[in-house]
């Protein structure tokens, strides 16, 4: 059997007039070879593509029925317990696609599902972007375009959810109201705009609607191309491991294989989005009833993205102090736009903020193993501390209801786990890294455990340690290479003269943030050189610690 | 997953060639028996092979390949199937009108159950069939790209002077005159759009501090009306201690004595709490027992925090609780908070009897209802007023 080597007619033709008009095939076929490194988590990334596919596929069909009108209108659909009530029409054709459209409840619950998947795969692929270092050079702006849309998700999903005009997106929009009003000067002016007047009006629906699906899709999907299109132009990193260099790029070609993979997870994605929309109820909101000022349901809770927001709200104390008698709403405005005002910033920053503390200029093109850069892993951790913290805050109701703890009490804990949490995580963290790399520098310089335990003639046993195998040396070693190039602290010229930049403030600031960014440096090289056996009796025998600290400057030099 | 890449099995149905072994030796680095390949490309070897890349062409073995093929065919075929199972459920659930009587419910979730998961099977089978296809009947390798050095310094000074060279010839360089100018005529057009917004909204925020409580045109005070019946209340029968209902404004009379209508927007202001608490349970100051009546009290129910309905009432306590963040407010002393990030205490309505005993406000809250904004400025009591003065509230 012998395969074909010419493609079928009809495409070859095809391809033909295209290369004849936009001059491509060369261009194709490099792009087709595209290399994309293969590793489970890179895999996030692709999630939160399909999810967002997904979002506009079902979105577009929701926007057949639904209405994002305010018009007060009386219930006549199927829903029996709901018949003759006075309800918004945005509320009866939600409850129109929900019971009246064919598999109109599906594609609704998709569509929340797949939203809800998508900020959370964007979760997921932050961090493991954060933790692995791939933020930076050259990847700075792809990192800013990706918490970009990370923000607007979170703004789409919110806005999403907002629209049905049911009790609970009513309350959601309520709080929006709130918070525009809680800032200082033009705060009552900018709800005024926002709402053409008072809470509620009947302007809100119709306009968030417009937002949400003109505007924030449409620039979402051009970041979102431009995302990928950066992707493609940089190239992806890769672990480390043999044969990959910071010059070359190891994984599967585009075309065939990865296509296929990526189209097989495409229908994975799509598949259990549509698994859970039939079996897992979301959102039910026929059982909320329409929107009323002057109703709410216990135990509102607001979309997972927005529950950090809910619980900051929650925690922070009454502070409202009049300025120049004007109230300045502060538990008002910290929870709902500082805190997470904080949060972004300092995401969005950090790529700069990083490369500022090393000094690094260089390219990277590996991932870091997280251990490997433990004040950057520590920190992370540190910040999902405090996001993590404020997330069960936004429950802390429900919480205090299902294990019975008081719920003034539930607010005191959290109140007092967003202080400590974070430094806790912060130096467990470093630790945890500091530590695995020990155990990485043990593995290398004197084998793996092998389990095979050995007895010797003098009766004493052992545990057989054997050399790491060849690809796991390599990936242990990549620690070396990942390190800041230039760490500013000890810029001294040949003469002993301080770079006189690092006298400045700023130089000062700088140098005692690098020092922080690197100190408790496990050195591998110190094996390197000196592996006689007295050395690693001293690092062995940890008790003698003078022991160590005076043969270490000796073993350098 | 195995990858099984042993080069020497890469014969089979593609005919054995030692095409491959030979090509061996441009790998870089010597990948394990077992292990993915590793090989470094050119174009010319490109040509040459029948494989889509070059040094690389590791096949599993004929038989993995067979199997494969066939779970594979069985899961499209699945997903086949489940793809007309989409359209018998299409048409077999009937929902809303066509559901049988009083059950839309039920209906709904039948339909979403046969169309979901025949969906999702549908979607998941070529998923999983797609995989067995990559997995078992593609060979597996990697390839190697290199990557592109970032532009010299070289070819950057070339663009600085190319992009320098065309500035000059345009002249914007050397003619301030012009450049000027032209940022002149750019800034209006860039505030064009800020001002078209202009009129997302009124900018009257004077309405933010009234609501509908203030007397009608008639300077009658407005009865207390409880919300969903519309009904009066008379002093009288609202008397057991612990109740609290929730009372909304007596509307304007409509049109062509129609009955009047309370918009949402002015429900949202003006729902209101009314509390029957023993009168002796109250711990006001004297001055404020003028807002009460025989132990009933009367709260905004919009929390000053964020404007949710405070509705929580424990009645032991006599507290009012917002359940969106909690904020607690004190009942017995005129709201103040006592937990929870609320700014202020709930504004007090002041009530009184009209003739014929039912419960009036006898004038708008003296205070802006809901959350602080920048304009409220300090409250009533803070003001330094003791007694209502009728006009202010209005």
């Amino acid at each position: 059997m012998s395969q074909p080597t010419t493609p079928p007619k009809a495409l070859g033709a095809l391809g033909t007039y295209l290369d004849e008009r936009f001059h491509g095939s060369s261009m194709l076929r490099t792009n087709m070879r595209k290399v994309f490194p293969n590793h489970w988590s890179f895999m996030l990334g692709e999630v939160a593509l399909y999810s967002f596919i997904i979002v506009l596929l079902t979105g577009v069909f929701l926007t057949l029925w639904f209405r994002p009108s305010m018009l007060e209108v009386e219930y006549t659909g199927s829903y029996a317990p709901l018949q003759g009530v006075m309800m918004s029409e945005a509320y009866a054709s939600a409850l129109h696609i929900s019971f009246d459209v064919r598999g109109g409840l599906l594609v609704r619950q998709i569509h929340h599902w797949a939203a809800l998947i998508f900020v959370a795969a964007i979760l997921m692929h932050m961090m493991r972007v954060f933790f692995t270092g791939a933020f930076r050079k050259p990847r700075e702006l792809n990192w800013l375009i990706g918490a970009t849309l990370l923000i607007l998700a979170m703004v789409e999903g919110l806005l999403g959810y907002s629209l049905p005009d049911d009790l609970l997106s009513g309350v959601g929009i309520r709080l929006m109201q709130g918070v525009a009003l809680a800032v200082p000067v033009i705060g009552s002016y900018a709800q005024m705009f926002l709402f053409d007047g008072e809470f509620p009006g009947e302007a809100i629906i119709p306009r968030l609607f417009t937002v949400h699906v003109l505007l924030l899709p449409g620039i979402m999907l051009a970041l979102v191309g431009a995302h990928v299109l950066i992707v493609w132009i940089q190239k992806h990193t890769q672990y480390p491991g043999r044969g990959r260099t910071e010059s070359n790029v190891v994984g599967t070609p585009m075309y065939p294989a990865f296509a296929v993979k990526a189209g097989a997870f495409f229908f994975f994605v799509f598949g259990f989005t549509a698994l859970m929309a039939s079996v897992f109820q979301i959102n039910p909101i026929w059982l909320f009833g329409p929107y009323t000022p002057t109703s709410i349901s216990a135990g509102s809770q607001p979309d997972f993205y927005i529950g950090f927001m809910e619980g900051s709200l929650r925690l922070f104390p009454q502070w409202e102090p009049l300025i120049f008698g004007h109230p300045l709403s502060l538990s008002t405005l910290i929870p709902a736009l500082v805190i997470p005002g904080i949060l972004f910033t300092a995401l969005m920053l950090w790529p700069f903020l990083e490369a500022w503390i090393t000094g690094d200029k260089r390219q990277h093109h590996t991932a870091d193993r997280p251990r490997n850069a433990p004040t950057r892993t520590a920190l992370g951790v540190t910040g999902i501390t405090f996001y993590g913290v404020l997330l069960l805050a936004g429950a802390n109701d429900l919480i205090s209801e299902i294990f019975y703890i008081d719920l003034y009490l539930t607010t005191w804990i959290f109140r007092v786990s967003l202080i400590v949490g974070p430094i806790i995580a912060f130096i467990v963290t470093r630790r945890v890294c500091l530590g695995l790399q020990r155990r990485d520098r043990d593995e290398l310089h004197h084998g793996y455990e092998s389990g095979i335990v050995k007895q010797l003639p003098s009766g004493e046993f052992i545990e057989v340690h054997q050399p790491v195998g060849a690809d796991a040396a390599v990936e242990l070693r990549s620690k070396v290479a990942s390190e800041p190039l230039e760490i500013r602290t000890g810029a001294v010229d040949e003469n002993g003269v301080p770079d006189p930049r690092t006298r400045s403030p700023l130089g000062k600031l700088r140098g005692a943030a690098s020092r922080w960014f690197t100190r408790d440096k496990v050195d591998f090289d110190e094996h390197d050189g000196g592996h006689g056996d007295g050395h690693a009796a001293v690092e062995e025998g940890a008790g003698s610690g003078r022991a160590a600290v005076s043969s270490g400057p000796s073993d350098k030099h | 997953m195995t990858d099984t890449n042993d080069t020497n099995a890469g014969g089979g149905a593609e005919g054995p060639d030692d095409g491959p072994a030979r090509r061996r030796r441009r790998v870089i680095g010597t990948p394990p028996a077992t292990g993915p390949a590793l090989a470094a490309e050119d174009p010319r070897e490109a040509a040459e092979a029948g494989a889509a890349y070059p040094g690389m062409f590791h096949a599993r073995p004929e038989k993995e390949q067979r199997s494969g093929e066939r779970w594979a065919s069985v899961a499209f075929l699945v997903a086949m199937v489940a793809g007309i199972g989409f359209f018998v459920a299409y048409f077999a659930f009937r929902i809303g009108e066509h559901a049988p009587e009083g059950s839309a419910t039920l209906a709904a979730r039948y339909s979403n159950f046969g169309l979901g998961l025949s969906l999702a099977i549908a979607l998941l089978a070529i998923a999983v069939g797609m995989t067995i296809w990559v997995r078992k009947v593609m060979p597996h390798y990697e390839v190697v790209d290199e990557r592109h050095d970032p532009p010299s310094g070289g070819e950057r000074r070339e663009f600085g002077d190319y992009f320098m060279k065309g500035a000059n010839e345009s002249g914007i360089v050397k003619r301030p005159m012009l450049r000027r100018t032209l940022l002149l005529a750019m800034v209006p057009l860039g505030l064009a759009p800020i001002v078209l917004l202009r009129d997302l909204g009124p900018n009257n925020i004077e309405v933010l501090r009234h609501t509908a409580w203030a007397p009608g045109p008639d300077g009658r005070p407005r009865r207390l009306l409880i919300e969903g019946t519309n009904q009066p209340i008379l002093a009288a029968e609202f008397d057991s201690p612990g109740s609290i209902i929730t009372v909304l404004p007596e509307p304007d009379p409509g049109e062509d004595g129609h009955e009047g209508h309370l918009s949402l927007t002015e429900q949202a202001k003006a729902v209101t709490l009314l509390i029957k608490m023993r009168p002796e349970e109250l711990a006001l100051p004297p001055e404020r027992l003028d807002f009460t009546i025989d132990g009933i009290i009367a709260y905004s129910k919009v929390c000053t925090h964020v404007g949710c309905a405070a509705a929580l009432y424990e009645q032991t306590t006599h507290r009012i609780l917002c359940p969106c963040h909690q904020s607690t407010f004190d009942a017995r002393n005129g709201g103040e908070v006592i937990f929870g990030p609320a700014g202020r205490a709930l504004p007090m309505l002041p009530l009184a009897v009209d003739s014929e005993g039912y419960l009036v406000a006898v004038s708008d809250y003296p205070d802006a209802v809901g959350p602080s904004f920048w304009e409220r400025g300090p409250n009533f009591w803070e003001r330094g007023n003791e007694h209502l003065d009728p006009e202010e509230g209005s």
